[in-house]
């Protein structure tokens, strides 16, 4: 196990990692800050329970992840989004005839796994991502950021499984024409 | 069987990365995509999504 001192730094050295995660799915400096502040905390004291068996990183977005859910359940507390916000089917709808075709048909994105290697890239997808519905975001984050399986979903946003598939496929199909205009078309 | 629309088809595509299908789901959905070229890239930029997500933190 590494002295103290040079623990500290390594987990300080991973703060903005942890930032960034946090704010990804939280949207709010402030909480996030708070719960990196919380994450890195549990983390110096716990320290033994590290014993390096995994990745430095990978344990303490660990600890991070609690944190965030225990700040979604306090966000969930304090309702400043109404649901119908999020309840208009809106641009999907027009993305299909009456019928349920295509009324233009997705364009081809190659070999996207290339897009992967680009910053420019990730900053398209965030900014796509900025422009979701905060509780179309919020579900869709905690899905395939943080990796919660639907029931966990559904139990913190207190919602049915129908209307989480529903929040995770406008999400996927909001996202899918954001990204073809911002980086794939052009 | 029903013959699924692309709006049904890519529902149940989105559905398929969150549960585990019914097997006739899973018939009908690859009936569909056999045929259908816009759904198949709609499906694979859903997934495509997914690992793009999964790497954002990292970057930037």
């Amino acid at each position: 196990m590494p002295p103290p001192a040079d623990f500290r730094a390594q987990i300080e050295a991973l703060r903005p990692y942890l930032l960034r995660y946090a704010s990804l799915q939280l949207r709010d400096a402030a909480a996030a800050e708070d719960c990196v502040q919380e994450a890195l905390l549990a983390a110096l004291t716990g320290q033994a329970s590290f014993a390096g068996r995994a990745k430095l990183r990978t344990w303490l977005t660990g600890i991070l992840k609690h944190k965030i859910v225990d700040a979604i359940r306090r966000q969930a507390r304090e309702p400043v989004v109404p649901a119908e916000a999020d309840e208009e089917p809106g641009e999907i709808d027009e993305l299909f005839s009456e019928r349920g075709h295509w009324n233009e048909r997705p364009a081809a994105w190659g070999e996207p796994d290339g897009a992967l290697e680009q910053a420019q890239f990730f900053r398209a997808l965030e900014m796509c991502l900025e422009r979701l519905p905060l509780r179309t975001a919020r579900a869709f984050m905690m899905r395939e950021h943080i990796g919660f399986e639907t029931g966990e979903i559904c139990k913190e946003l207190d919602i049915t499984p129908t209307h989480c598939w529903v929040l995770l496929y406008r999400a996927r199909m909001t996202l899918r024409v954001c990204l073809q205009q911002a980086w794939f078309a052009r | 069987m029903k013959l699924l629309s692309c709006k049904e088809t890519t529902r149940l595509v989105s559905q398929g990365l969150d549960r585990e299908l019914a097997f006739g789901e899973r018939v009908a959905l690859r009936l569909h995509l056999a045929y259908c070229i816009g759904c198949r890239r709609a499906g694979r930029q859903m997934t495509f999504l997914r690992r793009a997500v999964r790497d954002l933190a990292a970057r930037t």
